[in-house]
């Protein structure tokens, strides 16, 4: 009983991590129907810019604000360089342009940083608490949790609320009656890609603490997985995605116990994913 | 003399592969990030059929059956779900592939399977069956291309629900194209594993998946002359970063990028719009 109550708490967190990388993925191909892969580059982005400035400056919530803020800019960057000059070709190019880049950016994080990755000199947050009787988590895992609950509501309410969420529905529903009826699209796509990329850069900084290591590759598997919670959830529903985060995440949890003999914690991602996309082709929440 | 016929070898196997991703892709227009498992299912057939005294030549039709088996299969997922959705499904079976590779034992498991053995006829006669292989694929194709099918896939291609108005029998084309374009993988991955003589499950990930789909876009989507020329240079590529060795895939990265953004049509394009002229194909 203990075992499974831990399991679902650990799939949670691998799940809540999950949802804040698929978010900024979610909202891309929401307003772009581009499959952003270069996206794997912004989350290892953020883990290394969280674990260099807190070892120098020895602050990681400033850490964490920083991480956000320059990811989300870079972010902004890849918009203009790969994705806006191939607007109008098949998203197939701006697919595989965004391989090439994601490829070369994990290089260059080999030259740059070099192939063993770095840690954190103090590790904070490392306190543990007992939550029910039995069952301890850090104060690492817990921030995670916290982060994301925190980051997707602000989300939820940007859209909800805000002018700019309101006219970044609108872009999504129908760009040019949004454009028409005096959205600036342009700017929409500027901040889709800041906000989206900023959660990545979180993300990052979250994993980082949590593996106390970043590594050139770090983002490949995370990001991958998030393509296909994107693709679970229903392309580009918001809703969909943190449903589809927070069950892939268990199911990894439970599967790496009961399965894990046969299929590795990747396989099992996908294998869900190739399951539940031949019995709802559409996705989990999208009606056709 | 060694060094060029390895190069060339793989040049021959780059070319094959390229060819059997462009009948899926190309002709019938259905994206797949995940032809690399093929490759993997052809090699480690036969890897195990030869390990057991069995001659390369007559483990290639075996590998071909396995592989377009299993393409049967996801082209059957094809079926189902399509663009996007298609593309992740099949980038889902290249990681389930190697998944499943990595926990069995009699496939070698995580280390993969080494010491197989050496065609009997040495290298340059596995060049010359490369080539051939290479040549009867290559007619083949352009033998698809000029039949009825090919015409059904261009308008499978261009819209499939068009298509199927006109009463062109979309699944099963389709069917065919995964069931030919696998099969060519899974000659391919035989080629391969006498080639390197030792395989794992990281030599048929998700990267090798997206080169290959690199080489038919880079090629000229659908265009078989244009998709052997850039099949054959980014296959020969990091032969000569070997120079450069630690900044190989940066380049490669770089280039993929540079290819999308300054010439997305490819190859072909390129020459089409060099030579002014518009030819048929």
């Amino acid at each position: 009983m203990m075992l499974y109550f831990d399991l679902l708490i650990q799939g949670l967190i691998q799940g809540a991590i999950y949802a804040l990388v698929a978010l900024g993925l979610t909202l891309v191909y929401g307003l772009l129907r581009i499959l952003h892969v270069a996206h794997a580059a912004l989350f290892t982005l953020g883990g290394y810019i969280g674990v260099i400035v807190t070892n120098d400056s020895g602050s990681f919530l400033s850490a964490l604000i920083l991480a956000m803020f320059l990811v989300g800019l870079v972010g902004m960057a890849s918009y203009r360089v790969i994705y806006r000059p191939l607007l109008d070709r098949t998203p197939l190019i701006a697919l595989i342009a965004s391989i090439g880049v994601f490829i070369a950016s994990e290089e260059l994080f080999r030259i740059i940083f070099g192939a063993y990755g770095l840690s954190y000199l103090k590790p904070p947050l490392q306190g543990q608490i007992e939550i029910l009787s039995g069952i301890y988590l850090s104060y690492a895992r817990i921030l995670v949790v916290i982060l994301a609950i925190g980051l997707l509501t602000l989300v939820g309410w940007l859209a909800l609320k805000t002018r700019l969420g309101i006219a970044a529905r609108a872009a999504v529903g129908d760009p040019r009656m949004a454009a028409s009826s005096g959205v600036n699209v342009e700017t929409i796509r500027y901040a889709t890609f800041f906000i989206g990329s900023a959660f990545a850069g979180a993300a990052g900084v979250l994993v980082s603490l949590l593996n106390n290591l970043v590594e050139p590759t770090m983002g490949a598997v995370p990001s991958y997985k998030a393509l296909a919670i994107i693709v679970l959830g229903g392309l580009g529903s918001v809703r969909g995605a943190l449903l589809a985060s927070l069950a892939l995440g268990v199911i990894e949890a439970y599967g790496t116990i009961y399965i894990g003999n046969f299929l590795d914690r990747d396989s099992i991602a996908f294998a869900f994913l190739i399951l539940v996309l031949m019995l709802r082709p559409q996705g989990l929440l999208t009606r056709e | 003399m060694d060094y060029e016929i390895v190069v060339l070898t793989n040049m021959a196997i780059g070319i094959l592969f390229a060819l059997s991703l462009n009948v899926i892709t190309g002709f019938c227009g259905q994206v797949s990030l995940g032809h690399a498992a093929f490759l993997g299912i052809g090699a480690y057939t036969s890897a195990i059929l030869t390990k057991a005294g069995v001659p390369l030549v007559v483990s290639f039709l075996p590998s071909m059956a396995m592989a377009a088996l299993v393409g049967l299969i996801v082209g059957m997922a094809s079926l189902r779900v399509r663009h996007d959705f298609l593309a992740i499904t099949t980038m889902g079976v290249v990681f389930l592939f190697t998944g499943i590779v990595r926990k069995q034992d009699f496939l070698g498991g995580e280390i993969g399977i080494s010491g197989i053995p050496a065609p009997a006829f040495g290298r340059p006669g596995l060049l010359v069956t490369a080539l051939a292989c290479v040549a009867i694929y290559l007619w083949f194709t352009i033998h698809i291309r000029k039949s009825w099918a090919g015409f059904a896939f261009d308008s499978i291609a261009e819209d499939e629900d068009t298509a199927r108005l006109l009463g062109v029998n979309v699944p099963r084309f389709k069917l065919f194209a995964f069931v030919v374009g696998t099969a060519g993988a899974g000659l391919a991955g035989a080629l391969y594993a006498h080639q390197v003589r030792f395989i794992g499950p990281d030599s048929f990930g998700f990267v090798e998946s997206i080169s290959v789909l690199a080489m038919v876009i880079v090629g000229g989507i659908g265009s078989i002359w244009g998709v052997i020329l850039a099949a054959a240079v980014l296959s020969a590529l990091p032969q000569f970063f070997q120079i450069i060795d630690d900044y190989k895939l940066l380049v490669y990265g770089l280039l993929l990028f540079g290819a999308m953004r300054f010439a997305p049509d490819g190859v072909d394009g390129l020459l089409k719009r060099l030579f002014h002229r518009r030819s048929g194909r």
